[in-house]
């Protein structure tokens, strides 16, 4: 099975989709595409636009203007029911009045499969996910993480061209969040579906997409490998949203900033002249020096790393992420001096 | 979102529909009311001042609404204080209680006035035959939907702590009673004397099987030498009863609307 | 109730039954049984389509609220007032009546079917509809919007949804509303007793005719059999209705 279903991901194209709810513009000229196999996950705020641009490719939702096209073909006008798309919505999906093989076989049962097909089928989907064993039961009876499982099941089952992912994880705890998440990403590789996943939760975004796409006020911001959304931020907004960063006075000048009496390189998109250098936490180090300018506010031990607070003379906070073994040796009121690690920094007005 | 428009289309016809069967026979009681006796030609309002004009009418709309009063007193006086000191003290007999609140509701009012004719005709040889010994008969009738309005508004609070916090604080249990838990449950209480007002007020089983002449009792004999008098008078308690009623909708909205925002 | 195995002297007696298989109270039996079963059919259908024509509106709607909150009146509007207001607009000289015998020459009013067994389905209609409304709207609120969304991403048309997710899952709810709205038709009392003077087409008229009897001397007892009649029938009702509920919701908790 796996064999056959790992090249049958089919390319995803949203071009210029706009969507107009009274006088609200949910979504503003969205281009995204994806390719054969890929995991993108749509990352923003809520209100942002990612549900709409996800409820509009599987047709549950239509686009004001812009075209939807999977695998080459224009599915705009197409019904949802006839979009081949699976998909796992946030929470309590489950047709809670069948058994959960019941649920897994709906989609095959629609398309006119007979009975013994559709509970091989079923059973299968169920063994990928690890619930072979609760096949018979009703939704519940079973966790909320095991519903979210077997909804997956349900959504692949018909082998769908296109996964969509609605915030799945968002009503669980966060043990099970992180289980459930890798699993996701291990079916997914394995049946090799082109899938879209939407969530608010940057941690999820990151850990599982190939690329990641930032959205804000129905736009997207960014659409890059996890790693690189990370490190090269192309907008305020995106440096802002991902991750934690210190907002640093900076000048910049022929390409190069100058934080806190340190030459940094700077990011394509940084402003010119004086502003705020966005500095993670881990490229801040932190030195023990009685002449230095900052003192010690708090330390916050994290496990293997820990979080350290810094006040400036003039009242500014910076927080720096070091090592424990480092960071368990400074105390709060002791004078420090910092220093910025010369990776590439975004530069805002 | 919004459906189609071949949708919309087919509900408003079938919405029409509906209200036609709805509301024809009350206009039609209207205009039967407006009538002059005798199928005269002509309009008049003679038929609606009847009611005040009427002694038999008059007493019998006084009793129905005295019947009222005192029903929902002594439903409140009964129901309220077990109801919170089942809730605190003894939450064993809790479904107990709310097996013999519910009851009325199962059992056809008719069966019960079979069941207690006899008792009753003690009851007016001891309490005389006003029509407010029917108090303790309708008491029973509204016990369910009282109990249910009451029930549901102490769920929304946490009896048991705001109880604790006034006696730690050195209240009685009777100040525990009327002065934390009855203002926090007002419209409950409220609710259920307003469906017990509807209740009583159209109540004609008991009445009239028992002989006692509440307004539904008068109206059903006067219709038959003065149909027009006794549809205005229908319309007049019909048009009461619905205040009521539609009160205790917005009443009920009014609670969803506390519990959704705490 | 011991009554219903009493003489006149308290003396225990099966005699009192026997009245229940005179020809008058199989007849009434029948006639309640009727009643009260077309009455819910009539009233769960169609009040069943008016809830979901109210759901179907946007929740903010005045219309929505409004209708549901005339619903709940009209449930609980029964008795002499009811009564009337059909005599009013199908009765012999009713506003409709008089308005089709105008403008077609038929006589809407006949024989005065009215006032038996078939006028009592049209009035008792009148509050088993909102009732079903009231007891039924909130099962289509339940609905959640995703199994719908659900269905159709897998594949279901409309008609595959109704079909396969929203029937199977309103059902129960159903059957408990229609054995509602048959016990609430069997255990009315005040709308026939207003509307219908002559005959005992159904049980409760014939225990009012029983207990109101100055006539024949005796027939209160066969009043508390005639009552006991309808305890047992509103008890089958009720276990029928637990049956069903645990077999056709298997699945719920």
């Amino acid at each position: 099975m796996t064999e056959q279903t790992v090249d049958r991901g089919l390319a995803v194209e949203l071009s210029d989709l706009t969507r107009v709810y009274g006088d609200v513009k949910a979504l503003d000229g969205l281009t995204l595409h994806i390719v054969p196999g890929e995991l993108v996950a749509l990352l923003g705020p809520s209100g942002c636009g990612k549900t709409t641009a996800l409820r509009i490719l599987a047709g549950l939702d239509h686009a004001t203007s812009g075209t939807v096209s999977v695998g080459g073909k224009d599915l705009t006008k197409v019904p949802a029911s006839k979009r081949d798309m699976g998909m796992v919505f946030q929470a309590y999906s489950l047709f809670p009045h069948m058994t959960v093989i019941d649920n897994v076989a709906f989609g095959l049962k629609m398309r006119g499969r007979d009975g013994a097909a559709r509970r091989t089928r079923a059973g299968d989907m169920l063994d990928l996910v690890g619930l072979g064993e609760h096949a018979d039961r009703y939704a519940h009876q079973l966790s909320g993480g095991q519903q979210q499982r077997v909804a997956l099941a349900r959504a692949l089952a018909i082998e769908p061209s296109v996964l969509l992912l609605d915030e799945p994880l968002s009503a669980l705890d966060a043990k099970v969040r992180v289980q459930l998440r890798d699993e996701i990403r291990r079916v997914q590789i394995e049946v090799g579906t082109t899938t879209l996943f939407v969530t608010h939760d940057q941690e999820e975004a990151l850990a599982v997409a190939d690329r990641v796409g930032v959205m804000n006020a129905g736009r997207l911001e960014q659409l890059a490998p996890p790693a690189e959304l990370y490190s090269a931020p192309a907008s305020r907004f995106v440096g802002e949203f991902v991750g934690l960063s210190n907002r640093l006075p900076a000048e910049v000048r022929d390409g190069v900033a100058a934080v806190m009496g340190r030459e940094v390189p700077v990011l394509p998109g940084s402003a010119t002249g004086s502003g705020h250098a966005l500095v993670r936490p881990e490229s801040v180090s932190v030195v023990a020096d009685p002449a230095g300018p900052a003192t010690v506010t708090t330390v916050m031990f994290l496990g293997p790393l820990s979080r350290v607070t810094c006040t400036l003379a003039d009242g500014t906070l910076v927080v720096a992420q070091l090592a424990s073994s480092d960071a368990l040796r400074l105390q709060p009121g002791d004078a420090v001096r910092l220093e910025v690690a010369p990776a590439p920094v975004l530069v805002v007005a | 979102m919004t459906p189609p428009r071949g949708f919309r289309v087919f509900r408003a016809v079938l919405l029409l529909a509906f209200a036609a069967y709805f509301f024809v026979p009350l206009l039609a009681m209207f205009d039967f009311s407006t009538q002059v006796r005798g199928s005269a030609p002509g309009r008049t309002w003679d038929n609606w001042t009847f009611m005040f004009t009427d002694e038999d009418l008059r007493s019998s709309i006084v009793a129905s609404l005295l019947l009222a009063l005192f029903t929902v007193v002594l439903m409140v006086a009964l129901l309220v204080p077990t109801m919170v000191w089942v809730r605190l003290r003894v939450p064993r007999v809790s479904r107990l209680i709310e097996f013999l609140c519910l009851l009325p509701l199962t059992i056809p009012a008719l069966v019960i006035v079979v069941g207690i004719t006899n008792v009753y005709s003690w009851v007016t040889y001891v309490l005389g035959d006003s029509p407010l010994v029917l108090t303790f008969a309708y008491v029973v009738l509204v016990l369910p939907y009282s109990y249910r309005a009451i029930d549901a508004s102490l769920s929304a609070i946490d009896v048991a702590t705001l109880s604790e916090a006034a006696r730690s604080l050195g209240a009685s249990w009777f100040t525990v009673i009327v002065r934390i838990v009855l203002p926090n449950i007002t419209g409950g209480v409220l609710g259920a004397a307003f469906i017990s007002v509807a209740l009583v007020l159209g109540e004609y089983v008991f009445a009239s099987l028992l002989h006692f002449d509440t307004l539904p009792v008068a109206m059903a004999a006067l219709y038959k030498n003065n149909g027009p008098a006794a549809m205005a008078a229908a319309l007049a308690s019909m048009i009461l009863v619905a205040l009521f009623l539609i009160g205790l909708t917005f009443l009920s909205r009014d609670r969803h609307k506390l519990g959704a925002s705490s | 109730m011991v009554g219903a195995f009493q003489d006149e002297a308290g003396r225990l007696t099966l005699g009192n039954l026997d009245a229940l298989t005179s020809d008058a109270a199989v007849t009434a039996l029948k006639g309640s049984l009727i009643l009260s079963a077309s009455t819910a059919l009539i009233g769960a259908v169609l009040g069943a389509l008016l809830a979901y024509l109210i759901v179907s509106m946007s929740p903010q709607s005045l219309m929505r609220r409004a209708t549901l909150a005339v619903s709940g009146v009209l449930a609980q509007f029964g008795g002499v007032v009811l009564a009337f207001a059909w005599i009013a607009t199908i009765g012999p000289v009713g506003v409709v009546t008089k308005a089709i015998m105008d403008l077609t020459g038929a006589n809407l009013y006949g024989s005065g079917w009215l006032f038996g067994l078939p006028g009592l389905v049209v009035v008792y209609c009148y509050f088993q509809i909102p009732l079903m409304v009231i007891v039924f709207a909130p099962a289509f609120e339940g609905l959640r919007p995703q199994w719908r969304e659900a269905a159709v991403n897998l594949g279901a048309s409309t008609w595959d949804y109704w079909r396969h997710v929203a029937l199977p899952l309103l059902t129960p709810a159903f059957l408990g509303a229609l054995l509602l709205l048959f016990a609430n038709a069997f255990a009315a009392y005040a709308t026939a007793a207003v509307l219908v003077s002559q005959g005992q087409p159904i049980v409760p008229l014939l225990i009012r005719q029983a207990i109101t009897s100055e006539v024949l001397l005796g027939q209160a007892n066969v009043g508390f059999a005639l009552a006991l009649e309808m305890i047992v029938v509103v008890t089958v009702v009720m276990v029928a209705y637990n049956l069903l509920l645990r077999r056709t919701s298997r699945w719920m908790r």
